[in-house]
């Protein structure tokens, strides 16, 4: 079974996985150099112009591999020489055009941006269009194309433009370090900064006590093997033990229906792009965003609470997290953050073949904890947690945003006074955590999957997962 | 007196919520907040025995049938 959707998620794994080979064997610095050459061997390219100019972008995925560039605060990061300059021109008349005489494109443009030559071909006057796409639309030739980055087509924010060299350019101000582009970009020229090293360094000490908190987007995730059999390749690896973040989850649902109840309007806090965008986009809002932490800083925070030596790696589809855990109020709580393309690269860096295992269990939260990961699945765990509480004067009424798009939308009409909604889930990926950059595979069927693996949790309310915590010191 | 049990996976599907039920209420009913402090791990590296009690550090196993003779035998017999 594939283990990734694409062959840019496939190379940028077999760095990590190399560069994770020799820092677990010690012997990186001396040979860091030639772990371009070990992944492109031989004289004949298959991806660029030429094996230099291959192994030359296998140096900086190296490097972003080993942490980026630690003067850039973001930790998406541009490989400029990989960036292939898309052509950028927006909607163009292509070769296509058959200087027909029906000439909808003309009609349909309320632009009046359509003209033609005298062999009738169209031409579009870029000083007049808007880019409103209507004239791609009705063209019965499909002779009108929209030449758009995927990089900027993907980056709903608008934080992507282009240096003068033609290559893509992140503006730090505006990212909510989403990673959408880094999915997008089909030459793999964006790309998240690895923190293995330091999960590395964790795990190798054997004085460490390393807890894994994984995301319950893990059940769509790895799906050539069973989840137990996942939970024991973690182990495997030298972790003491793995804990759910959905228990987090759990817990933030529960305080996040009280306080919704007590302040009357909310915004979830659980998706750390989603909350940067409030912040920078809707200052105005900031005030609403959820006190809570993070499910995965809240559950990072009782672990260490009640096992103060604990070290906490992150496990998750999401590269916004990498930005979340270096904030203040999460540091103390989460010491590294890998993704699940990461994970999948330290396994094999081991060559643990976890279809081989025998199969772990992984159990600590809710069925509403785990759902968390789907869009949605907050909003009914907010619902359910007025409920089990016994709040019964507040009536929810939830607004769930999948995708950053709906929430600026969402965010707008609160804005204005016109959004009828009291609480604002706000998932910056489409279709939740699910859909995260640092997923192995995006599909259809994952929110099923995230569905049933709810269902199989022993404890079917969130006052029954939560209630020992409360109990113990 | 410190009493760990063990929340992890592996116990947590044996029951340790039940058992921790058990030994907040025996806790409670014989007046021992002052005398017990009751703790949690996520794992106590022991997962085929679950559900792990340490009591004063010392491993036990515990189901929630047998929490409450345990506690008894185990924590209230040596308080005394």
């Amino acid at each position: 079974m594939r283990k990734f959707d694409t062959k840019v998620q496939h190379l940028k794994y077999k760095v990590l996985r190399e560069v994770a080979r020799e820092a677990w064997n010690g012997t990186l610095t001396e040979h860091v150099l030639d772990i371009p050459k070990t992944i492109v061997p031989g004289n004949v390219p298959t991806m660029r112009c030429c094996v230099y100019k291959e192994r030359a972008i296998l140096s900086e995925r190296v490097k972003i591999a080993m942490g980026g560039d630690k003067s850039n605060p973001n930790v998406i990061e541009v490989i400029e020489i990989a960036c292939d300059e898309c052509p950028m021109g927006g909607y163009e008349v292509t070769e296509a055009c058959r200087g027909c005489l029906a000439h909808r494109c003309e009609d349909v443009c309320r632009r009046g941006a359509i003209t033609f030559d005298s062999h009738q071909k169209a031409h579009i006057d870029k000083s007049k269009c808007v880019e409103c796409g209507q004239c791609a639309k009705v063209c019965p030739y499909s002779a009108i194309m929209n030449f758009k980055r995927p990089c900027v087509s993907s980056c709903k924010v608008k934080a992507i433009s282009m240096t003068e060299t033609k290559a893509a350019c992140i503006d730090n101000e505006k990212c909510i370090s989403c990673g959408a582009c880094v999915y997008q970009c089909p030459f793999g020229a964006i790309t998240d900064k690895s923190f293995i090293l330091d999960a590395i360094e964790l795990l190798k000490n054997r004085d460490n006590k390393v807890f894994a908190v994984v995301a319950p987007s893990i059940s769509s995730q790895f799906t050539y093997a069973k989840l137990g059999q996942v939970i024991s390749g973690i182990k495997a690896l030298g972790f003491h033990t793995v804990v759910e973040a959905a228990l987090g989850a759990d817990m933030v649902a529960y305080a996040e229906s009280g306080e919704l109840a007590e302040k009357g309007f909310l915004t979830s806090s659980c998706c750390p792009a989603f909350v940067s965008y409030v912040k920078s986009y809707f200052p105005e809002l900031a005030d609403n965003v959820s006190q809570n932490l993070s499910p995965a800083a809240t559950i990072s925070k009782y672990i260490k609470e009640h096992e103060p030596e604990a070290k906490v790696i992150f496990i998750g589809p999401c590269t916004a997290k990498k930005m979340e855990f270096q904030k203040e109020e999460v540091r103390p709580y989460i010491d590294c953050v890998i993704t699940f393309e990461e994970l999948q690269a330290l396994f094999d860096s081991r060559d643990l073949e976890i279809t081989d295992m025998g199969e772990d269990v992984l159990d600590n939260a809710s069925y509403f904890g785990r759902i968390f990961a789907r869009c949605g699945g907050l909003s009914d765990a907010v619902a359910e947690g007025l409920k089990e509480r016994g709040i019964t004067d507040f009536e929810l009424k939830p607004c769930s945003c999948d995708g950053i798009e709906e929430c600026r939308i969402a965010l707008l009409k609160k804005s204005k006074g016109v959004l009828d909604a009291n609480f604002i889930e706000g998932m910056a990926c489409v279709g939740g955590c699910i859909g995260g950059a640092g997923c192995l595979t995006h599909g259809e069927k994952n929110k099923a999957e995230v569905d049933k693996y709810g269902k199989e949790a022993y404890e079917k309310t969130i006052t029954d997962a939560i209630k020992q915590l409360g109990k113990i010191k | 007196m410190k009493v760990t049990v063990c929340i992890g996976s592996s116990c947590h599907l044996k029951g340790s919520r039940q058992v921790v039920e058990e030994f907040q209420y025996l806790i409670a009913e014989n007046d021992l907040k002052d005398k017990v402090e009751l703790g949690g791990t996520f794992c106590m590296g022991n997962c085929q025995k679950g559900v792990c009690v340490t009591v004063d550090d010392k491993l036990y196993s515990v189901s929630p049938d047998t929490a409450k003779s345990f506690f008894e035998e185990n924590v209230i017999s040596k308080l005394k």
